[in-house]
């Protein structure tokens, strides 16, 4: 298992590795001189200047990239444009919202997708398979910035069971989770189908229900839970969805997460904390991507050999 | 055993939806005649009504007029995308899967990295640096989008071509391109074929997204995205802005994903493995 991990984290470093330098030529990539696009076009030539010497764009490209790695690895990922304030420490401040909503949403995507999912298997080829089918499809289909003001409008709006908008208690948390959840729930939703069918082809559940134990029990007790191995895989790869989703929801719910942050700074151009917002969102998505990798391959020993 | 793609009534009703859609934004503003500019200030938020089916936006602008010329940014942006990043997907995969080594290795490392970024995220980033427009969308969705096309194209052809007819065409002395283009490619279009329709589906929520999101096409340019990014703004007085725009994205997508499941039922048996009992 150590040398599985370590092979596994091995992997993961040039990614990293490759992120970071993709970050960094964003930057670079603004049409133009960079430190006039942040400051706008009607700004003095003296604060571009200043600007340009502060992020030390004057110097050679290969040394700003080894500075930007530098201070990478101490955790410094620059000061805001706007606010003159650490970006770490403006995102930092930010994470808890964000993560909070996250997990939020993917335990709403559990909560629907498993019963759905095992529904479906059960009565395979029924009303019951279909229609949860077809909630499933419709549920991919439907983008969250269309969700997100529907849910608005009937929970928030008209029935005024829930906050509209903002962070608070756990009132605050379900329209955003939902709307959040709910594409993740229908993939969910599909895959325990499938990998619930798969296992109920397999020798040991025919086995139980030649014992005379039903075919709900059978479902339930025996073959749901070896089903569980792929579709908790799904939800840790499709975190990173999920942490992109955060950008469309925040911004729709008024959520103080990373996500309002990025959109919010790239409306001021200010491209320190955004690249510091997509850097934050793209590490952490490659390390719950490894962690799910390494709980794969504790869970499912022949993983580790391949 | 592989079934019929139009044997299925869901494949059936996606190809309604997108022959539907395409259609009506082709001849749909012709047949209608509305300006989809032209503004009714004095009628401005009003709903739907004979005179105006789904009523007017917060410039008093016909809804209907303006979801049909959106439908074709949708299906424009939807065609470019895939068009380009499955050719260059197609071309980078192939060559990667057939030569192996060394070109094997760098569209491998490439993709791995692009891949580490979610989804939306990247393109994000890059209509961020670019400035929002329609021409940055496309950039930013196929500089993600070929990725998917590569891994697919280069599985496929490391299947392909360790099969028998490839290997008598090499031994019958066949250049590698021809063998590439006549003997490889054509075995991988089927799932091509799939990838792309359901691609169709991604990239066109993926557009109504940064528009949404105001870094994509701007007004006063109709696009389904940027109209639900408007709409939000009069969710209480008038909830029709959110909900026709919002709705059309659906049904096209959902449209896209029916079809792109028939076709791989029907041409891929292979994959639908999982998605059927």
């Amino acid at each position: 298992m150590l040398r599985f991990v370590a092979r596994r984290v091995a992997l993961t470093i040039p990614v990293l590795l490759g992120v970071a330098t993709l970050v960094f030529l964003l930057i670079h990539l603004i049409p133009g001189d960079p430190a006039q696009a942040m400051l706008g076009e009607a700004a003095p030539q003296a604060d571009v200047d200043a600007l340009r010497a502060q992020l030390k764009l004057d110097r050679p490209l290969l040394e700003q990239y080894v500075n930007f790695l530098g201070a990478l690895l101490r955790g410094d990922l620059g000061t805001s444009l706007r606010t003159r304030t650490s970006v770490t420490a403006q995102i930092a401040e930010r994470i808890p919202a964000t993560f909070e909503l996250a997990f939020a949403a993917m335990f709403v995507a559990m909560m629907v997708a498993v019963p759905l999912g095992i529904a479906a298997a059960a009565w395979r080829g029924s009303f019951v398979d279909h229609a949860a089918m077809a909630v499933a499809m419709g549920g991919m289909a439907i983008p969250n910035f269309w969700l997100g003001p529907l849910l608005a409008i009937v929970f928030a709006v008209e029935l005024g069971w829930l906050p509209v908008s903002g962070r608070g208690g756990i009132d605050h948390l379900v329209l955003p989770a939902v709307s959040l959840g709910l594409a993740l729930a229908a993939m969910l939703a599909r895959m325990t189908r499938a990998s619930l069918l798969e296992e109920l082809r397999e020798p040991y559940v025919r086995a139980a229900r030649a014992r005379g134990i039903s075919r709900a029990r059978a479902v339930i007790a025996h073959a749901f839970r070896n089903s569980l191995i792929p579709v908790v895989t799904i939800l840790g790869l499709q975190f990173g969805a999920v942490l992109t989703g955060t950008v469309i929801t925040e911004t729709i719910f008024s959520w103080p997460g990373i996500g309002r942050l990025l959109i919010q700074s790239i409306g001021f151009r200010d491209y320190p904390l955004v690249q510091g917002c997509i850097l934050l969102i793209a590490v952490t998505y490659v390390a719950v991507n490894l962690l799910t990798d390494l709980a794969y391959g504790w869970l499912d020993p022949r993983i580790r050999y391949q | 055993m592989a079934r019929s793609a139009d044997s299925l009534p869901v494949t059936r009703a996606g190809a309604a939806i997108v022959v539907v859609t395409v259609l009506a934004a082709v001849i749909g503003p012709a047949i209608v005649g509305v300006d989809p500019a032209f503004q009714d200030l004095p009628l401005r938020l009003e709903g739907p009504s004979p005179a105006h089916w789904l009523g007017l936006d917060e410039l008093g602008r016909d809804i209907f007029a303006r979801l049909l010329v959106g439908a074709r940014i949708s299906l424009l942006v939807g065609a470019v995308v895939v068009g380009t990043s499955a050719t260059i997907g197609t071309l980078l995969g192939s060559i990667a899967g057939y030569y192996g080594g060394i070109v094997d290795d760098v569209v491998s490392r490439v993709s791995d990295i692009l891949m580490a970024f979610p989804g939306l995220l990247l393109a994000i980033a890059v209509v961020a640096v670019l400035g929002p427009s329609l021409t940055n969308v496309v950039l930013a969705l196929t500089l993600i989008g070929w990725v998917s096309y590569a891994r697919l194209i280069r599985g496929q052809v490391l299947r392909v071509r360790e099969l028998e007819y490839v290997q008598a065409a090499r031994a019958l002395g066949a250049a590698t391109p021809r063998i590439l283009a006549r003997h490889i490619v054509p075995a991988t279009l089927p799932a091509l074929i799939v990838q792309a329709t359901l691609g169709m589906g991604g990239a066109i929520l993926a557009e109504a997204s940064l528009s949404f999101l105001g870094l994509g096409v701007q007004p006063p340019t109709p696009s389904w995205g940027t109209m639900l990014n408007y709409g939000r703004s009069h969710l209480l007085d008038a909830p029709h802005l959110t909900i026709f725009p919002g709705l059309a994205i659906a049904v096209l997508v959902l449209g896209f994903n029916f079809l792109g499941d028939g076709l791989r039922d029907a041409l891929d048996p292979t994959m639908s493995q999982g998605r059927r009992g």
